[in-house]
C-alpha cells in the first residue's frame, strides 16, 4: 500500500485555495443530517466541534475531565504565532512557513506547513472578535514579542496564559452550541474504541467514567482530537489525564501512526526534585529572551552561585552558539544541557539542573520591568521550588513536553481509515521533527476552525459516512466487548504492583534510552525491557476497586497498558530512524561539533507505521517528502 | 535533602452520591517538605493499594499547575488550603509541620453534588456559560484582528477576570454558596471588552437567571470567594454584576 497525501497540485502558495475551490460542499438543509462525533475538547476539538456545529452538523462531544474547559490546551504559557507583521519587521507567511519547516529540519510536509501559516491570520481575527483578551499596546494595538529563537516578533499572547484564553474563546463557542442545540456534550467519558463498519469510522465506545457503562455512539465520521502522549515518560510537562489510548486504540484498529519517535524535550523545566515526583512544570521559553543560562566551569564546583565569579561561569549557549545564544531552538538547547550535566557540570543536589540567570536583566531593566514580564512564571517558580528567582537563578532542566508523531494524516487531516479525522497534537503533520515555540496553539486552532470544516464537507459530500449505522451492529458490539475484555482481565489480574509504579518503571525506560539521545545499543535494550515490562503488567498489576463507578486508578490502568504499548513502537521507529534529525538524535549520526547529522538521501521520509497482530512486527510505510520550494538545509544557529 | 514528615490526615470518604460520608483517618510518615499536597495523597492512595484493604481516595486533578481548575478540595477548612492565591494542586507540604493533622473534605453546595470522596459534579459551571458567557460570532468572517483598538487599561481589566479557572472555590467557601463570583467574573470579562457589548443586556440576565436556577444561593457580600479564589479575582465582580444586571432590567 502506498500512502497517498492528497495534497493539491499547483503551486505551494496556491494549493488551500485551489483545495477549497473544488471541495464538495454539503448541502445546508442536509448538514443536520449527519452526526460528527468529536472525542476531546482542547484547542484543536473545542474549535471543531464548534464550528461544525455553526454549519448545522449534529455533533456529539467527548471528553475526559468534568467540564470541556479544562483540557490540557489550557495550560499553554507563551503564546501563538501568526503572520500579521503587525510590528513592521518583515514578517510574510511565507517566512513563517519557512522558519516552521526548518525548525522541524525538513521533516515536515511542505504543503500543510505553508497552509498553517497562511490560516495564522485568521485564528487571530477569530480569537479577537470573541472577546480573547491578547496583551495589547497602549495604543490600544496587539501588542506581540519574540518566541523560541524567531528572529521577528509574531507571537500574540495573553499574558502568561494564552493557551488558558485561547481555550476559553473555543469553550465558550462551545457552549454557544450546547444552548443551540448543535452540540451534545458528554463529560467524563473516555473513549476506549473505534469503531469501523465496512472500512469506515462510524462510531465509538466510550467509558462513562462515573457510572462505568461503556457507552456506544453512532456517526457519520469521528475526529479524533485527543492531544499528545508524552506522557509514555511518566513524568512530563502534561497534565495528568493526557494520555495515548484513543490514538491506540485506533492504531490497534488499522490507523497508521506516523513518527512516533519524534519527542520535543523542552530545555527549561523546574527539575525533578524526588522520586514521589508527579509531574513537571515548564517554565515558558519566553524567559530565555532574559536570562542567561550557565555552568560552572568547573565540574563538581559546589560554590552557591553567587559566590562563583563571572570568569568562572561557562555560559555553554553563547559560547557554542554566538549567532542565538540563549534562543537557540528548543532541541538544541535541551541537547546541550543533557551534554554538560552528564559531563558532570550540573548543579543542584542531583546535577540534572543548569542555572537560568536573571541577574543581567534585572540590572539592565530593573526588577520591576523584569516582574512585569515574567512575574507570574517567577511566582510559580518560588511556589514549587521554594526559592526566590529574582535573588537566585532559577534551577532548569529538560522535560519531555510535545509529541510532534502522532496518528497519520493525509492533507485533509484524515487518517489511513476513511471518516478517522485526527487534529491538534494527536496528529503528526506538521512539526516535522521538532516544533517551533508557539506552534502548536496556532495548528491545533487551524485545524478545528479552519481546515476541517472544508475536509469533512468534502468526505460527507462526496458519499462518505452515508447510509445509516446503528449502535447495536454486530461492529459496535466487538468494540465493546474489546473495551470489556481488557477492563476485566486488568481488574483480575490482582497482582502486587500498582499502576503508577508501572507507569514510572515504563518512564524510566523511555527517558535514558528513547530521550534526547539514542543509540542502537540503547534502542534494543529499550525493546526488550519494555517487552518485558509490559509481560510483567499483565501478570502482576494491581488495580482495586470496581468497573462500576468512579475509578480513577482503573482508567489510568487502561492508558498505561496503551503506553506499554506505544512505548515499544517508539523505540522501534527511533532504531530504524539512522540518521539524527530535529529532536531525534542517534548519537551514532553527529557531526564532528557533536551537532544532528541529517540523512536527507535515505530518511526524508515519514514514517507511517501500520499495526500487526505482533508487537515486534510492525510494518512500515513510507511517504516520500518532497521539497519543492525550500531548499534542504543544514540547520545552523551558530 | 528534604526533611521527611509525618502527617495526620483525616479525609472524607464517601461511595457515592448517595451514600453516607464519613472523615476517616490516615497516618503517613514518608512525606517530605518538597512534595505538593496532592502527591502526598498519591502517596497515600499507593499505600491503600498496596494494603489492599480499601479503595484509593479519588480527587479530581489533572494540570497540577494551577490553571485547569480540576482539582479543589477543603484542606483545614480553607477551600484550596491555607496558601493565598494557590490552588491545592501547587500547594507544598513544606507549609505543614511534622506531626500535623489536616483536614481534608470535598468542595461543599447543593449544586455540587458530591460524585465520590472529593469529586463533586460542577456541571452547573457550564450551564452558566451556555446560558450566555460568549460572544456570539461564528467562524469566518472576523475582521482585521487591529481593526477594532482597545484601550489597554480596559484589556487589562478584562483579563483580571477573564483568569478565573472555574474551579469552584468560591462557591465551597461561600456561606451561602453562592457563584456570584465565578458568573460576575465571565460577566465583568466580557463587558469591559468591545466585542462584548452588543449582547451585553441579555448575556447578563440569562446567565444570572441560570445561576439562580441552579439552586446557587445569592450573594451577601461576604468576600470569602475573593479570599479564596486561586486566580485573587476581586469582588468587584460581584458588584459589576449587580449593576449589568439592573442596567439591563431597568436601564
Ligand atoms: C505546559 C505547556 C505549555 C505549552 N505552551 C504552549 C505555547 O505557549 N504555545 C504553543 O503553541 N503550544 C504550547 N504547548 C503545546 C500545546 O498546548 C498543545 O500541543 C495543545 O494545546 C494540544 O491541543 P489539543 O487540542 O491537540 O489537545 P489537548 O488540549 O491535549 O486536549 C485533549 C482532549 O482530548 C480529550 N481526550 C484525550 N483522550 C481521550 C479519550 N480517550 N477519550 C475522550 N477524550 C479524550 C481530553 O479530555 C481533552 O479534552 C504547551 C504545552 C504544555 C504542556
Ligand atoms: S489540577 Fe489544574 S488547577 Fe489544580
Amino acid at each position: 500500500m502506498t500512502l497517498e497525501a492528497h495534497v493539491p497540485s499547483g503551486p505551494l502558495a496556491e494549493k488551500w485555495q485551489h483545495y477549497l475551490d473544488k471541495a464538495k460542499l454539503v448541502n445546508p438543509a442536509n448538514k443536520r443530517k449527519h452526526e460528527i462525533l468529536v472525542v476531546g475538547t482542547g484547542l484543536a476539538g473545542g474549535s471543531a466541534a464548534a464550528s461544525l456545529a455553526e454549519l448545522g452538523y449534529r455533533v456529539k462531544v467527548f471528553c475526559i475531565q468534568d467540564s470541556p474547559r479544562r483540557a490540557h490546551s489550557i495550560a499553554a504559557q507563551g503564546g501563538i504565532n501568526a503572520a500579521k507583521n503587525y510590528p513592521n519587521d518583515g514578517d510574510t507567511v511565507w517566512r513563517l512557513f519557512y522558519d516552521t519547516v526548518k525548525g522541524g529540519d525538513y521533516r515536515a510536509r511542505e504543503a500543510n506547513v505553508h497552509r498553517l501559516a497562511a490560516i495564522s491570520n485568521q485564528i487571530i481575527d477569530q480569537c479577537v472578535a470573541q472577546g480573547v483578551p491578547f496583551a495589547r499596546e497602549y495604543g490600544g494595538l496587539l501588542d506581540n514579542r519574540s518566541f523560541g529563537g524567531a528572529q521577528v516578533s509574531r507571537t500574540f499572547y495573553a499574558r502568561g496564559q494564552t493557551g488558558q484564553q485561547l481555550l476559553l474563546g473555543a469553550y465558550q463557542a462551545l457552549e454557544r452550541q450546547v444552548q443551540a442545540g448543535g452540540v451534545e456534550m458528554f463529560p467524563r467519558r473516555e473513549m476506549l474504541e473505534l469503531v469501523v463498519v465496512d472500512g469506515a469510522a462510524r462510531g465509538v465506545v466510550v467509558r462513562n467514567l462515573v457510572t462505568g457503562e461503556l457507552e456506544r455512539h453512532a456517526g457519520d465520521a469521528v475526529l479524533l482530537c485527543t492531544g499528545g502522549y508524552g506522557n509514555v515518560y511518566f513524568l512530563s510537562t502534561n497534565a495528568k489525564n493526557s494520555n495515548v489510548t484513543a490514538a491506540w486504540r485506533c492504531h490497534r484498529k488499522g490507523a497508521f501512526f506516523a513518527n512516533p519517535c519524534y519527542t520535543q524535550i523542552h530545555p527549561t523545566c523546574i527539575p525533578v526534585s524526588g522520586k514521589y515526583q508527579s509531574k513537571l512544570t515548564l517554565m515558558s521559553e519566553s524567559l530565555r529572551n532574559d536570562g542567561r543560562v550557565w555552568v560552572p566551569g568547573a565540574a563538581g564546583d559546589a560554590r552557591a552561585p553567587g559566590d562563583i565569579p563571572q570568569t568562572e561561569r561557562d555560559y555553554y549557549l553563547e559560547r557554542r552558539y554566538p549567532g542565538f545564544g540563549n534562543l537557540v531552538p528548543r532541541d538544541v538547547a535541551s541537547r546541550a544541557a543533557k551534554v554538560i550535566c552528564d559531563d558532570g557540570f550540573g548543579v543542584g543536589a542531583t546535577g540534572q539542573a543548569v542555572y537560568l540567570d536573571f541577574a543581567d536583566a534585572i540590572g539592565r531593566l530593573g526588577e520591576s520591568r523584569v516582574r512585569e514580564r515574567y512575574g507570574n512564571l517567577f511566582e510559580m517558580y518560588e511556589r514549587i521550588t521554594g526559592e526566590n528567582p529574582y535573588r537566585a537563578p532559577m534551577r532548569i532542566y529538560p522535560a519531555v513536553h510535545y509529541t510532534m508523531g502522532g496518528l497519520w494524516v493525509d492533507y485533509r487531516l484524515m487518517s489511513s481509515i476513511p471518516g478517522l479525522f485526527v487534529l491538534g497534537e494527536a496528529n503528526f503533520s506538521d512539526h516535522g521533527a521538532n516544533r517551533l515555540g508557539a506552534s502548536a496553539l496556532m495548528q491545533g486552532l487551524a485545524d478545528g476552525y479552519f481546515i476541517i470544516s472544508s475536509t469533512l464537507g468534502d468526505y460527507i459530500a462526496s458519499g462518505g459516512g452515508s447510509g445509516e449505522v446503528r449502535a447495536s451492529e454486530a461492529a459496535f458490539d466487538e468494540a465493546a466487548n474489546a473495551a470489556e475484555d481488557r477492563i476485566r482481565r486488568m481488574l483480575h489480574v490482582d497482582g502486587t504492583k500498582t499502576v503508577t509504579e508501572f507507569h514510572r518503571e515504563l518512564g524510566q525506560i523511555m527517558w535514558d534510552y528513547v530521550g534526547m539521545s539514542r543509540n542502537r545499543e540503547g534502542l534494543l535494550h529499550a525493546i526488550d525491557a519494555i517487552a518485558d515490562l509490559r509481560a510483567d503488567y499483565w501478570e502482576n498489576v494491581s488495580v482495586p476497586g470496581r468497573k462500576d463507578a468512579l475509578n480513577k486508578n482503573l482508567e489510568f490502568a487502561g492508558r498505561v497498558a496503551d503506553f506499554l504499548e506505544l512505548g515499544e513502537l517508539m523505540a522501534r521507529d527511533a532504531l530504524h530512524r539512522e540518521e539524527s534529525c530535529g529532536a531525534h538524535f542517534r548519537e551514532e549520526y553527529q557531526t564532528p561539533e557533536g551537532e544532528a547529522l541529517r540523512r536527507d538521501d535515505a530518511y526524508a521520509y515519514v514514517a507511517a507505521w501500520e499495526s500487526t497482530e505482533d508487537a515486534a512486527e510492525p510494518v512500515l510505510h513510507k511517504e516520500a517528502l518532497s521539497f519543492e520550494a525550500v531548499d534542504l538545509s543544514t540547520r545552523s544557529y551558530k | 535533602m528534604a526533611q521527611t514528615m509525618t502527617i495526620h490526615f483525616k479525609i472524607w470518604r464517601q461511595s457515592g452520591p448517595d451514600a453516607k460520608g464519613k472523615l476517616v483517618d490516615y497516618t503517613l510518615d514518608n512525606l517530605n517538605e518538597d512534595m505538593s499536597f496532592l502527591e502526598a495523597l498519591d502517596v497515600l492512595n499507593e499505600t491503600l493499594i498496596h494494603k489492599g484493604e480499601e479503595d484509593p481516595v479519588e480527587f479530581d486533578n489533572d494540570c497540577r499547575e494551577g490553571i485547569c481548575g480540576s482539582c479543589g478540595v477543603v484542606v483545614g477548612g480553607i477551600a484550596h488550603g491555607p496558601m493565598k492565591a494557590t490552588a491545592v494542586c501547587q500547594l507544598h507540604m513544606r507549609h505543614y509541620k511534622d506531626g500535623d493533622t489536616i483536614v481534608v473534605e470535598p468542595f461543599r453546595a447543593e449544586a455540587f453534588p458530591i460524585v465520590k470522596d472529593l469529586v463533586v459534579d460542577r456541571s452547573a459551571f457550564d450551564r452558566i456559560i451556555a446560558a450566555g458567557g460568549y460572544v456570539s460570532v461564528d467562524t469566518g468572517g472576523a475582521p482585521d484582528a487591529n481593526s477594532l483598538p482597545v484601550p489597554k487599561n480596559d484589556v487589562d481589566e478584562a483579563f483580571d477576570f477573564a483568569t478565573c479557572i472555574g474551579c469552584g472555590a468560591c462557591v465551597a467557601s461561600c456561606p451561602n454558596a453562592s457563584a456570584s463570583l465565578f458568573t460576575g467574573a465571565k460577566i465583568a470579562h466580557l463587558a469591559h471588552l468591545p466585542q462584548g457589548q452588543a449582547e451585553r443586556k441579555q448575556r447578563v440576565v440569562r446567565m444570572v437567571d441560570q445561576m439562580q436556577a441552579e439552586g446557587f444561593g445569592d450573594c451577601s457580600n461576604h468576600g470569602e470567594c475573593e479570599a479564596v479564589c486561586p486566580k485573587q479575582i476581586s469582588i468587584a465582580a460581584i458588584a459589576k454584576m449587580r449593576r449589568e444586571y439592573l442596567r439591563a432590567v431597568f436601564g
